[in-house]
């Protein structure tokens, strides 16, 4: 994809379209092969055999005398008994049904799995005999998600996660080809902004109008294989090295994003920043029971460990993969997130869907100035899986440089407040640095970070700093904020002091300020719960694109 | 235990509210929204039409706390009698049959705990009160452990009655506010029927004249 704004797939023009042919295959097939595969590494030596008695008759009596015992022993060897019965052609006979039954299946499957991408909404219908049909609204979407698993990417393919308000809302299509996924995503994204793609659809050169979704359709030069019809291993070679290249391919297209915007990590600070994370104090208590069993003489506790030690390296390497060639970057469409070695994701994160931001530093990250960034988005957080989790972690590990271009892609609109704030919020305590100050006498409930705890509000966003152990810096927009609360229990009463606490979507992030002076307290909860409404009824970003039509005619 | 829960889903709310609010005198009860949208095919209104502007709020605006009914004071008396009654029951059998002399012990604490709490009912009653706003509706209770909540009307996205058996006896009614975080969690109980379903389509109207995504 050279021009990225301008690419727009042939796909989303309102007509039902087929996914990838080999989308069957990738998403239960595999199951399939593996099986045949099991089956035939376990049977090899049988079916040299049977081949041999087929085809070179002479040798059957010599195999009869292997074998000649086991001969109606279909329990123990299925494979004897049906060459010595003579039943070899009704075998062959069953294996051919097996498989040509599964590849109808895959065949009805892929023929009745379409989509579809209309002004409104994007919709998906599938099924062979349980149909269902399931519709995201595009004023809704909440991000769009590309997926590729290692074997995905060996097929050139890519699976695209439109992901709605809502628990399990997400619209799925798996798979469609790479290139295709990239392209189909800015399609859904313009076209969930508000603004018209037809501008840019004019400008395009008219894409052939392949009615499957097999790689074909993206308009441009991506695929200049597809001219002409060259010979067959030039073909198979020229699909070969686009593969390698798509492999090899860096995980963000330089052309997606200005690189300024651009944060990357290294790959020793996400070595250094999972070692240092708590899972090191676990770590270091294996060991430190380790040794002293072997002090003790008792040797096998090395043993008892061995699992838990398997378990934690694999934990570690998991997270390490996922964080390595991570990048997070402004598009016209939204912020993208990417990461991944072997099996990369990508998210795209329109503006606006953002509800929460919170930058964390626990202590041992401390000394290096480590961050790292997590958010609430509506629909994915609210489940509980590892995928949706780590869908949350906009920023594995970065400096506090990072962590102020992360919150500027994330809050375009609040850079000048974010400028102005974010060093104090991040490090600071006291009342340097514009953030309201705790009374001493919170030090009986916060004792360690009483001094830090406090807020500050302008531009449209609050940010709750607090923390002495785990730094952490809360930054909401109002105009997202659900409902706003103020505590005040027994001890907090005794000492004039109460908690106030800003309800967003269920997610990693709590916005909250412990303790305040009660007084204080009562006035930011009135200011908080005016101000909410003032910035909501002056949000437009459901609609970004009618905003930013500018922005994107300037980055094209 | 709620039970015939009346739900009224924010955006399909076309009816207009049956009554007409008894609201104070600076807010005209006449110029109530009534949305003419009754269809759930685009329930989903991001821009309201100009007389439902927000410049002219037909809010019947609390000017004090609202509190509310002093009926609802049986309502929490009766389901912390029953816990009661089973605990105390449960103690007394084990004393009785099994000869667990601390059984009695037991009973007679969770029994005198339970009447001091049960003193404080009507006090803890009286410390519910809500308030309809200009913009908001605040909600406040407790006496220990006090809570104050402002929900936007924009952010309703679900404003729902439900009546126990006992409320339903006595004519009463919870109505529960559900806004996109799970964390607001306001529920204004011990409601008159009327009021609450009038209230439930007062609210209603104003969430969907101020709606603004999430």
């Amino acid at each position: 994809m050279t021009a990225p704004v301008a690419t727009v797939t042939a796909l989303a023009d309102g007509e039902w379209h087929r996914l990838h042919p080999a989308s069957p295959l990738l998403r239960g097939g595999l199951v399939f092969i593996a099986v045949l595969g099991f089956v035939l590494a376990n049977m090899r030596e049988r079916l040299v055999d049977m081949f041999v008695i087929v085809f070179v008759p002479d040798t059957a009596d010599e195999l009869d005398g292997r074998y000649g015992e086991w001969q109606n022993d279909w329990a123990n060897d299925p494979v004897g008994a049906i060459i010595t019965n003579g039943q070899f052609g009704w075998a062959l006979l069953a294996v051919a049904v097996v498989i040509i039954g599964v590849i109808i299946g895959f065949w009805l499957s892929w023929r009745m799995h379409t989509f579809r991408i209309t002004r409104e909404s994007v919709e998906v219908r599938s099924g062979i005999l349980f149909r269902s049909h399931r519709s995201a609204r595009l004023d809704r979407v909440q991000g769009v998600n590309i997926n590729r698993p290692v074997f995905a990417r060996l097929f050139g393919t890519a699976k695209l996660d439109v992901s709605v308000a809502g628990e399990s809302g997400n619209v799925q299509l798996a798979y469609l080809g790479s290139a295709l996924a990239d392209g189909l995503r800015a399609d859904i994204l313009r076209l969930a902004s508000g603004a018209r793609a037809e501008k840019s659809r004019a400008s395009a050169p008219a894409a052939p109008s392949v009615p499957d979704a097999a790689g074909a359709p993206l308009a441009g030069p991506a695929q200049g294989d597809a001219v002409g019809p060259p010979p067959a291993s030039a073909r198979v070679s020229a699909v070969v090295g686009r593969r390698v290249d798509e492999f090899l391919a860096p995980e963000l297209d330089p052309n997606l994003a200005p690189p300024e915007s651009v944060v990357h990590l290294s790959v020793a600070r996400v070595v250094g920043s999972t070692l240092l994370g708590g899972t090191t104090i676990s770590i270091l208590v294996f060991v430190a029971i380790i040794v002293a069993g072997v002090a003790a003489g008792q040797e096998w506790v090395i043993l008892s460990f061995i699992p838990a030690v398997i378990g934690l390296v694999g934990y570690l390497w998991s997270r390490i993969t996922k964080s390595l060639r991570y990048s997070i970057a402004g598009t016209p469409d939204g912020v993208r997130i990417g990461h991944g070695l072997l099996s990369t994701a990508n998210q795209t994160i329109p503006p606006g869907r953002v509800h929460a931001v919170e930058a964390t530093q626990w202590i041992l990250w401390r000394p290096f100035g480590w961050w790292s960034v997590r958010v609430n988005l509506a629909g994915q957080s609210v489940s509980a899986s590892s995928e949706a989790q780590q869908r949350t972690i906009v920023l594995p590990v970065g400096k506090a440089d990072d962590v102020r271009r992360v919150l500027t892609l994330l809050l375009p609109d609040a850079v000048p407040t974010l400028d102005a704030l974010l060093g104090a919020g991040l490090t600071g305590r006291g009342e340097a640095g514009g953030f309201s100050t705790t009374p001493r006498r919170a030090a009986w409930l916060r004792p360690f970070s009483w001094r830090r705890i406090g807020w500050a509000a302008s531009g449209g966003v609050v940010l709750f700093r607090r923390g002495a152990l785990t730094r952490s810096l809360a930054v909401m927009p109002l105009a997202r904020m659900q409902s706003v609360a103020l505590g005040r229990g027994p001890v907090r009463r005794m000492l004039r002091l109460a908690s106030v606490r800003v309800h967003t979507l269920a997610g990693p992030v709590t916005v909250e300020l412990p303790v305040a002076d009660a007084d204080e307290a009562a006035v930011l909860f009135e200011n908080l719960a005016a101000d909410a409404v003032v910035w909501a009824g002056a949000d437009e970003s459901h609609h970004w694109g009618a905003v930013r039509e500018q922005v994107t005619e300037v980055v094209s | 235990m709620p039970e015939r829960p009346e739900a009224a889903a924010v955006p399909e709310a076309g009816e207009e509210p049956t009554e007409a609010p008894d609201a104070p005198a600076d807010a005209a009860p006449a110029a109530s929204p009534a949305p003419e949208h009754p269809n759930s095919e685009h329930p989903t209104r991001e821009h309201p039409t100009p007389e439902h502007s927000t410049s002219e709020h037909p809010v019947p605006i609390d000017e004090d706390w609202r509190r509310v009914s002093p009926k609802y004071v049986v309502v929490e008396v009766v389901g912390s009698l029953i816990g009661t009654v089973i605990f105390v029951a449960a103690f007394l059998v084990a004393y009785f049959w099994f000869d667990w002399w601390w059984a009695l012990w037991a009973a007679a604490a969770i029994g005198v705990v339970s009447l001091v709490g049960i003193a404080f009912e009507p006090r803890r009653v009286r410390s519910i009160g809500y308030r309809l706003r200009a913009d908001d509706l605040l909600f406040r209770r407790g006496i220990m452990y006090q809570r104050q909540v402002a929900v936007p009307y924009g952010r309703m996205q679900l404003v729902d009655v439900t009546r126990g058996p006992v409320a339903r006896a006595l004519g009463l009614a919870d109505l529960k506010f559900v806004t996109a975080a799970a964390a607001t969690a306001v529920t204004v109980p011990g409601l008159p029927l009327d009021d609450a379903e009038r209230l439930r389509d007062e609210l209603v109207a104003l969430a969907e004249t101020r709606r603004a995504g999430l």
